[in-house]
């Protein structure tokens, strides 16, 4: 049942779970946080197969620390690829980032330098996770708060990423956003330089704005400039499954369904565009 | 740099949070940013598995431990969940007169691992019929866990969680243990005298029912310990606590 991701999604958060397992909720996929379900079994595990038989499912990780100089751990890929078959999600993911060096773990997710040492390390170790999970997966662009020196664009980096290892990417509008405005570059350079044909899936989400930097939240409604970013994107890559993820300050599901809806309109208006021309 | 020599550096911000290493990254606002996340995202971790606790402690208490303990114990799972490890023995070590403080958070922490432990049927007692009790063995849920204990941080914890006045710290008789599993999908706990936590400790190491009540029997006498053995093999299907006879 390993279908494939399409149209509009929800990150399933726990207030909202009567909804998935009943099937009421009016969405097309849920997107679930791997970590959270790698586990032995119980409740969280019951819910995840109930809603799972209702909507098609993307498994998104925040462990995987693709960017770790000293490879990845097998007894994390070991487990993932266990969930992997057990809920035949449409699509896995995980972060273009670190979490991990040598025994610790950050629980963050990183910023690595745009370096070739840097994109050697990323696309070895795709390579050995699409292996071991036995599939493409797609990396989504993080937000970031430093910038290091580096020898090409995160967008140059992704490209080549993508063009190595053949993964897809997971285009995280509002991550474009705020590294945008933390860095000093232009979103619409950013989107230009992407492989559209590889964006698998489409994150949008609210931040905050800090003292120095926009701090990346997930705990606002999506503000009108990433729905810029949204529309800019929509309008080069075609319909690509949109899904809104918030992790905190969790508002009714209506509230969310109703932010998607203007996810739709802005995709609809998209292909309308793209059939006028 | 290196990648790995970067990596290190970032590592060291954020469990040391010097200067100096915060100056090997460039400095700047960005690394205050890493640095805060790193820390708010283990304190909430910590508080999210630890309840209880946190009631029973207070905000400011709980939140000294928590940041001596990210401080002393940096994290090393993947998993967020496995951070709090070894939180039990920490504030057990903090609050040495209050024996209760780490039996609270004892409680914390195995209720939620029997909440993602193994899945298992719990037997029908139906199922006894066909035993052959000269031979049998009685399988617990995988999830059972037995925890001795010296207080009544097992009243304190279902008062706290129950949104009760819990009661005050008590010292519980001596022998006295917790016995924590999952009916279904949720978990439950109870006390369990030092015998019923005998025959489950060599059930789990392979002794047949028979031996088991023989071994029983040295303690109690023959009658009851027959009578004892029954009445708790009775108790243990009806709560769910049995996965298998054979």
């Amino acid at each position: 049942m390993s279908e494939k991701l399409a149209g509009f999604g929800l990150g399933m958060r726990r207030p909202h779970y009567r909804s998935y397992i009943d099937g009421t909720a009016p969405v097309d996929f849920i997107e679930v946080i791997s970590e959270n379900f790698m586990i032995p079994g119980g409740k969280p595990l019951d819910t995840l197969m109930k809603a799972r038989g209702n909507y098609s499912l993307a498994l998104h990780g925040v462990s995987m620390s693709i960017g770790s100089a000293d490879g990845l751990r097998d007894d994390y890929l070991t487990e993932l690829r266990r969930l992997v078959d057990r809920m035949e999600p449409a699509v896995v993911s995980d972060h273009l980032c670190w979490t991990r060096i040598d025994g610790f773990n950050s629980h963050d997710l990183l910023p690595l330098p745009y370096t070739e040492e840097a994109l050697d390390v990323v696309c070895r170790n795709i390579d050995h996770a699409q292996e071991t999970l036995g599939r493409r997966m797609l990396f989504e662009n993080p937000s970031s708060y430093i910038a290091f020196p580096g020898a090409m664009t995160e967008w140059e980096f992704l490209a080549e990423m993508t063009r190595r290892t053949g993964c897809g990417l997971l285009l995280d509008v509002n991550n474009i956003y705020v590294s945008a405005l933390n860095h000093g570059f232009d979103a619409a350079d950013y989107l230009a330089g992407i492989p559209m044909d590889a964006v698998g899936q489409i994150h949008l989400a609210g931040h905050v704005r800090g003292e120095h930097l926009l701090i990346d939240t997930h705990d606002q409604p999506v503000p009108d400039e990433v729905w810029a970013v949204y529309r800019a994107a929509t309008a080069l890559a075609g319909a690509v499954p949109t899904m809104i993820e918030r992790d905190d300050n969790i508002p009714e599901l209506g509230e969310l369904c109703a932010e998607l809806d203007v996810a739709r309109s802005i995709s609809a208006d998209a292909a309308g565009a793209r059939i006028a021309a | 740099m290196s990648l790995l020599a970067l990596q290190r550096d970032f590592r060291d911000w954020l469990v040391t949070g010097d200067d100096r290493a915060a100056a090997a990254l460039g400095g700047g606002p960005g690394t205050a940013v890493y640095q805060n996340n790193y820390r708010t995202a283990l304190v909430s971790s910590l508080a999210e598995t630890f309840q209880r606790l946190v009631l029973w402690l207070g905000d400011e208490a709980f939140e000294t431990a928590a940041a001596r303990y990210i401080d002393a114990r940096p994290p090393s799972s993947w998993t967020l969940d496995a951070y709090g490890e070894h939180f039990t023995d920490f504030v057990a070590a903090m609050w040495p007169d209050d024996p209760e403080v780490g039996e609270i958070a004892l409680i914390d922490w195995t209720v939620g691992e029997v909440f993602v432990g193994p899945d298992a049927e719990a037997l029908q007692p139906e199922a006894l019929a066909v035993a052959d009790w000269e031979t049998a063995r009685i399988h617990a849920v995988p999830s059972l866990q037995v925890l001795p204990i010296r207080t009544n941080a097992d009243a304190i914890w279902q008062a706290l969680a129950t949104e009760e006045t819990p009661p005050g710290a008590e010292l519980a008789e001596p022998g006295t243990a917790l016995l924590v599993w999952r009916q279904g999908l949720e978990p439950v706990f109870r006390r369990a005298e030092a015998h019923e936590c005998d025959m489950l400790a060599w059930s789990a190491t392979g002794e047949g029912f028979a031996a088991i009540c023989a071994r029983l029997a040295d303690t109690l006498g023959e009658e009851a310990a027959v009578t004892t053995a029954g009445t708790l093999l009775g108790r243990w299907l009806a709560e769910g606590v049995v996965a298998a006879v054979g």
